[in-house]
């Protein structure tokens, strides 16, 4: 057997630890012995994970920082659930799930094809905030957005549901800031936890192959990688692409877990955005695996701090404050460094002692 | 037919003339210098053969193409490749990445085919590696295909550089000040690379240089630039001698 | 008259966007990093004020006075407790400290003054003025938040170009190692910009909520996204693109309200943010920086 190279069996294992996680889980609820709340959390944890892989591609990698990612996810949510409500009733379950998906996740990769033309022209700190009005823009137009069908077709309007002019028949698919209600409750965990292993196994592959070379020498130097004839433009869309791509799965995912969808600041607007980019900056940036594990204890923390009430998110803040001056403070650094306390050392220490073993 | 024909190039910056009435012809197989005190204008055209500035007036032909205010990238698939004074490597992939980078538009395979790995990308991945390694022994950069290329030592560094350029397989190669920040051992190191080098790939190269002892060691013919503007030019040894060029450079 | 209406509170808000759009862009001037708790400090000095005038029954001034110096003394704990230590860090590991902190502040807001919003009293108690007949009001509101925005504007302006703190301020954003081989306390000087922005964010509270009275935790999250996009808008780094920014941003958005849908006025703004930076990249004031081959 070929020998494999360090990031591939990096995948293996984060796989494998997925999977058994996700034995763990399913058994838990089956037998009953999961808290609700904790089920409840299963779906969505995968959903929010998916869009932290699409936004790692995105920072770690295009070397970009996009606050506008839960537009993505946005958009692949609202396409998937209309299609799936449009269409409930005229073709079977698993091939318009399977339709679902594809459509999601199309919308939102074409959205961030359209959306990364012009950002992309713009780098740094303007790049973000371009990206973050692109976000708060999807939001606030979907909130407006009403469409129904009746027999004669569909009809549109951003004004108000009257304005569909639509028969007495007529049935309303998008309500405005109501958002889309009765989506079928496709998304299981196991359908979850199998796309979440699928964009693993993706991003893995992307960045080690010819295209994701040309992407990481753009990130670690453009005016080299021009000079090497590498087409700079062209390199970042696919990637911007591919990461709105799927954010995009994970918002459908996201709408076929919930009863009722709707666009609002938490949920789609920059404050999940952020989320997710804490998501990404503490799983590690650039280590798709990484940000997996961050979404899920960062997701399940406050969850299992709700004992606490109030004071979870306060803690949660503390933490996160704590964790950033401890991985990222230079002074700190160097202290863990002298000290021999570095996740690096650490790590060898353990590594050392099993050895010995 | 020259390689390279340079005529009446210029650039401004705002008011200031950084390059005027420069002319430049480089036969195939040269090895040709570019001297000239600091802020001279040596970099600044080599950014403009490159692409990297769009120079104000003048032409560029290389190979009797008009290459003048084409992309970089475009000038690279035309047959232009360069280092630069300050070292820009890719420096968080491996040594190995960093010349199958530049081998990039000589082996295709899609963004589909990478990522669902479909067989063709083994094939290739493969060819890439291969080659990549080839170029990588003409440097003695092999044994080091597997390190980052920030971890490697300056003159390596350097080094490595050039390998990259090389894998764009180029007509001509621009190497800006390769000597710079080494000690007389490196030096002497380098002028035999650039030498087998010149054997190996057959290029062109057209190099910026302080340092005298490898500009008359190993460049046949030299244009000295002073002020934007072309003070000498033609063989080492007539223009080394030339009292101007003396004088620019050690003054009086 | 409508028209005219909508102008002028058009500009009020703009003028509460453009003090916060200060904040944001001293702190990314000099310490190049986007403080995402600026918003919340805001909020803060909006209860500040709210709990000097409303419950110790303080006059409006000293309140506001009180809250300035409040939130001038946390704005500067801040910088030290979370900022300071990340001084030399990338820029991604300061925005998330900043995250970390905005959701601090929210959540202490939450703890303290609970989630209800509460009805703050305005602290101009000047009704304002009736010309044309009664067609035109101004509101004591919007003649005062205009003023007082540009007197701040202003003063500001003067203080960086002719202090020798102000000085030190210009000294540190264009260059930290140069400004620090020149003698300047570079620490000092980020501190002090910190101060001033957030006592900037005091006095932004307090006029923004005196405009639209309703107070909760999350009342500064908005706003302070929107005065960011303002300063971005006018050009980063520079105050009086932060004072154009601000104004232009306000006009947009009432009259987006006013004319076009209420719904969509924030998409409208954005799409003017976008607009405006794909035409010039850095902003209606930036400065292009160009990397040096």
């Amino acid at each position: 057997m070929k020998k494999l190279n360090g990031s591939t069996k990096k995948l293996i294992s984060s796989i494998a630890v997925i999977l058994v996680l996700y034995i763990v889980m399913s058994t838990m609820q089956a037998t009953g012995n999961l808290s609700s709340l904790m089920s409840g959390l299963l779906v969505p944890v995968c959903a929010y994970a998916l869009v932290a892989i699409g936004l790692n591609l995105c920072v770690g990698y295009l070397g970009e920082l996009s606050l506008g990612h839960a537009g993505f996810m946005c958009v692949g949510a609202f396409t998937s659930a209309f299609f799936s409500k449009t269409f409930q009733n005229e073709i079977p379950d698993v091939p318009r799930f399977i339709l679902a998906l594809v459509i999601g996740t199309f919308f939102a990769a074409l959205f961030g094809f359209l959306i990364a033309i012009p950002v992309l022209r713009l780098s740094g700190d303007y790049l973000a905030i371009v990206t973050l009005a692109f976000g708060e823009i999807i939001k606030n137009v979907i909130n407006v957005l009403y469409v129904g069908r009746d027999a004669s077709g569909f009809h549109f309007s951003l004004k108000d549901m009257m304005s569909l002019n639509m028969d007495f028949d007529g049935v309303v698919l998008v309500n405005g800031a109501q958002g889309i209600t009765g989506t079928p409750r496709q998304s299981t965990f196991t359908i979850s936890v199998l796309l979440l292993i699928l964009a693993l196994v993706v991003t893995h592959n992307f960045v080690n192959s010819r295209t994701g070379r040309a992407v990481k020498a753009i990130r670690d130097n453009q005016i080299a990688a021009e000079t090497v004839g590498l087409p700079i433009t062209k390199y970042k869309l696919i990637a911007f692409t591919i990461s709105a791509a799927i954010a995009g799965v994970g918002g459908v995912l996201y709408a076929h877990n919930i009863n009722s969808l709707t666009a609002t600041t938490n949920n789609f607007g920059y404050n999940m955005s952020i989320m997710i980019l804490v998501y990404v900056v503490l799983g590690g940036i650039g280590n798709f695996s990484g940000s997996v594990v961050a979404t899920v204890v960062l997701t399940m923390l406050p969850e299992m701090l709700r004992g606490l009430s109030t004071y979870r998110m306060l803690i949660y803040s503390i933490v996160l404050i704590g964790l950033m001056l401890f991985n990222w403070a230079p002074g700190i650094l160097k202290f863990r460094e002298e000290h021999g306390l570095t996740t690096k050392q650490l790590l060898d220490k353990f590594k050392k002692k099993k050895e010995v073993q | 037919m020259a390689l390279l024909e340079v005529k009446n190039l210029g650039i401004s910056f705002g008011g200031l003339r950084a390059v005027d009435e420069f002319n430049l012809s480089i036969e195939k197989g040269e090895l040709y210098g570019l001297i000239g005190p600091n802020g001279a204008g040596k970099t600044t055209v080599f950014n403009m053969l490159t692409g990297i500035y769009k120079p104000t007036d003048g032409m560029i032909y290389l190979d009797g193409k008009n290459i003048t205010g084409k992309k970089t990238a475009d000038i690279n698939k035309a047959g232009v490749a360069r280092t630069f004074q300050n070292i820009r490597l890719f420096g968080d992939q491996s040594v190995l990445d960093n010349v199958k980078i530049g081998l990039h538009n000589s082996y295709e395979y899609g963004t589909f085919t990478g990522v669902f790995r479909l067989p063709k990308y083994f094939a290739t991945e493969k060819k890439m590696d291969e080659r990549a390694l080839e170029i990588l022994s003409v440097f003695g950069l092999d044994k080091e295909a597997k390190v980052l290329a920030s971890n490697l030592p300056y003159g390596k560094q350097r080094q490595l550089e050039i390998a990259r350029a090389l894998a764009t397989n180029p007509k001509l190669l621009l190497l800006d000040e390769p000597a710079a920040g080494m000690n007389p051992n490196e030096t002497q190191d380098l002028m035999d690379t650039i030498a087998l080098i010149r054997k190996e790939f057959g290029v062109t190269i057209l190099l910026i240089e302080h340092d005298m002892k490898l500009v008359s060691g190993i460049c046949e013919k030299l244009t000295v630039l002073n002020f934007g503007r072309v003070l000498a030019s033609g063989e080492t040894s007539t223009v080394l001698n030339d009292p101007e060029v003396i004088k620019a450079y050690l003054g009086e | 008259m409508g028209f005219l209406t909508y102008l002028i509170n058009g500009l009020s808000l703009g003028s509460v966007y453009a003090l916060i759009a200060l904040g944001y862009t001293m702190v990314y001037g000099i310490a190049k990093m986007l403080n995402f708790a600026h918003g919340d400090v805001i909020m803060l000095g909006a209860y500040l004020v709210f709990m000097c005038m409303s419950s110790a029954g303080m006059p409006a001034v000293v309140s506001i006075v009180i809250a300035i110096a409040c939130c001038t003394a946390i704005g500067i704990i801040i910088e030290k407790i979370a900022y300071k230590p990340l001084r030399r860090a990338t820029n991604l590991a300061v925005l998330i400290t900043a995250i970390g902190v905005s959701y601090f502040l929210q959540n202490m807001a939450l703890m303290v003054f609970g989630s209800n919003p509460v009805s703050f009293t305005s602290v101009v108690s000047w009704p304002g003025l009736s010309l044309a007949g009664g067609q035109l009001k101004i509101t004591g509101n919007a003649i005062v938040t205009i003023i007082t925005c540009l007197i701040v504007m202003f003063g500001l302006m003067w203080f960086v170009k002719n202090t020798k703190p102000g000085q030190a301020m210009r000294a540190v954003s264009e260059d930290k190692d140069a400004a620090t081989l020149m003698g300047i306390n570079v620490n000092a000087t980020i501190s002090l910009t910190f101060a001033i922005g957030s006592g900037l964010a005091a006095i932004a509270g307090a006029l923004l909520c005196s405009s639209y009275p309703s107070l909760n935790p999350y009342t500064g999250s908005m706003p302070g996204i929107k005065a960011f996009t303002a300063a971005v808008f006018g050009g980063i780094g520079s105050i009086p693109g932060a004072l154009i920014g601000g104004l232009l941003l306000g006009i947009i958005e009432i009259l987006a309200k006013a004319y076009i849908s209420s719904q969509l006025a924030d998409a409208i703004v954005f799409a003017v943010l976008i607009i405006v930076l794909l035409v010039k990249p850095t902003g209606i004031l930036g400065k292009q920086i160009k990397e040096k081959v």
